[in-house]
């Protein structure tokens, strides 16, 4: 198994790069960030779509969140592959695919975190800033994100270990993210099967063990924080 | 200053208010009691549009609040409105909390609207907290910082929904002392209050409901040595003296 470390270690990390398109555990942790970054303002827009006082704004984003939220990420993949090309008349390569794939997905869900960020603020903290004269939007930025935002870090953390796992299912398209590699792999090898794929899932488990510690520390810490305050 | 003029309002079956007319003058002093339920927080709520009403009018300053053309922000932010639990940013600090609403919507430079904070801070007695954050404070420390916050915006009328009912016995005193202060300062000021030793010495005017009307409203003195209606009597027996009343 060393030597298989020692032979492969490169191309399991960057894939071909730079001699190729960059691939592997890089590029999965890449698209997990990007998919994040980018759904991060569409779920903070889905959100406070979702409980908007207006109708017109509130029922198609939540047609929107029920659809996606009812159909697997692979459907959205399949989606994205062949549904964007016929849309923009171009061939999109495999990382844009995966990443629209991504945004939309995980936007969906950021969608519902923030809607119960928001929804988990007492009541009383709307209608003072109201009260006070700030307008909706002013109420939104200055009172109610900044504390639904400090209490969804958890959550988000959580979205990120589920993004990083559903980036394999990139593989389906020839994405050459970490389990495309380790499938390369294999098929050059051919007589360690087990020790690859052995290899390939320690490396999710330590990535998404450790980010899921560091989600629960968060959570601690956020806690922890308003019982000192509180208690000073 | 304040007409209201036969304001209804339900919450679907439930008519909270009924027929409700009254005149506030200006630089006034209304203590509003009742038993729970009868309507006097909804009223309270109604006066800065935070709960609607089905019809009737209420005109402040002139304007009729109600009406289509009012800027809703606008006009909020001529009415300081105080809640029962306090309600203050517990991500911002107490000074923040004071100036974040007069820099947005009055324009005052960050050093003006600081200015203006810790001037009104020192009134309530809490300057040396102003770098503390809501979460550090007891509950009577927060009501006066909530004031303060209000107060920060210069409203010409004071609304104060049960601002005491949340604190422990012991801290009512030091918010009952803000409000009557502001009360001798000429303040126009609304509170829905169970507080009736405040009430008898600071308000100008009692204002009795019950079942979503006003009963009664008579000077202070005369509404607790003589009420008029048999309800009132009987509220003013039962919190007088809590043991009275048999458990059917």
């Amino acid at each position: 198994m060393l030597e298989l470390i020692q032979d492969y270690w490169l191309y399991f990390l960057v894939g071909q790069y730079p001699n190729g398109p960059l691939g592997g555990l890089v590029l999965t942790l890449l698209l997990a960030a990007l998919g994040l970054l980018f759904s991060l303002p569409l779920g903070l827009v889905f959100g406070m779509a979702r409980i908007s006082p207006y109708r017109w704004l509130r029922w198609p984003v939540t047609a929107l969140v029920f659809l996606v939220r009812g159909t697997p990420l692979l459907m959205v993949i399949f989606w994205a592959y062949f549904f964007l090309p016929a849309i923009t008349g171009q061939k999109t390569d495999q990382i844009t695919t995966m990443l629209v794939a991504l945004v939309v997905f995980d936007g969906v869900y950021l969608a519902e975190i923030v809607r119960a960020g928001i929804l988990g603020l007492p009541k009383g903290q709307q209608e003072c800033a109201r009260s006070l004269g700030l307008s909706y939007v002013e109420t939104m930025r200055f009172i109610i994100l900044p504390q639904a935002l400090r209490n969804m870090l958890p959550s988000l953390v959580n979205q990120f270990i589920s993004t990083i796992k559903e980036t394999s299912l990139g593989y389906i398209i020839g994405l050459t993210e970490v389990s495309f590699i380790a499938s390369q792999i294999n098929v050059q090898v051919l007589t360690k099967s087990t020790q690859v794929y052995f290899i390939l899932g320690l490396t999710y488990f330590i990535l998404c063990f450790g980010l899921s510690r560091f989600a629960f520390w968060l959570e601690k810490a956020l806690y922890r924080n308003r019982i000192v305050k509180a208690a000073s | 200053m304040i007409q209201l003029d036969k304001v209804n309002k339900w919450y679907g079956e439930y008519h909270a208010l009924v027929d409700v007319t009254e005149t506030i003058d200006k630089g006034e002093v209304v203590v509003i009691c009742g038993p729970s339920g009868s309507g006097k927080s909804t009223l309270i709520r109604t006066l800065n549009r935070l709960e609607p009403i089905q019809s009737g009018s209420i005109v402040i300053d002139g304007q009729d609040i109600y009406g289509g053309d009012v800027k809703l922000n606008e006009f909020r932010s001529h009415i300081g409105f105080v809640f029962q639990q306090f309600n203050l940013f517990p991500h911002l600090n107490v000074l923040e909390n004071c100036s974040l609403a007069p820099t947005r919507l009055r324009g005052l430079k960050p050093a003006e609207a600081r200015e203006r904070s810790m001037a009104l801070l020192e009134r309530v007695g809490l300057a040396q907290k102003a770098q503390a954050y809501p979460s550090e404070l007891s509950g009577g420390q927060q009501q006066r910082v909530a004031i303060a916050r209000a107060l920060a915006m210069e409203p010409p009328l004071m609304l104060f929904d049960e601002p005491t009912s949340a604190l422990d016995p012991e801290m009512v005193g030091e918010v009952l002392l803000v409000m009557r202060d502001l009360a001798s300062d000429g303040m126009t000021m609304i509170c829905v209050t169970h507080e009736m030793g405040f009430a008898r010495e600071v308000a100008d005017r009692v204002l009795f409901m019950d079942a979503g009307k006003v009963l009664e409203r008579a000077a202070p003195g005369d509404f607790f040595n003589r009420p008029q209606t048999a309800r009132a009597q009987k509220f003013l027996t039962d919190i007088r003296t809590p043991f009275s009343s048999t458990l059917s």
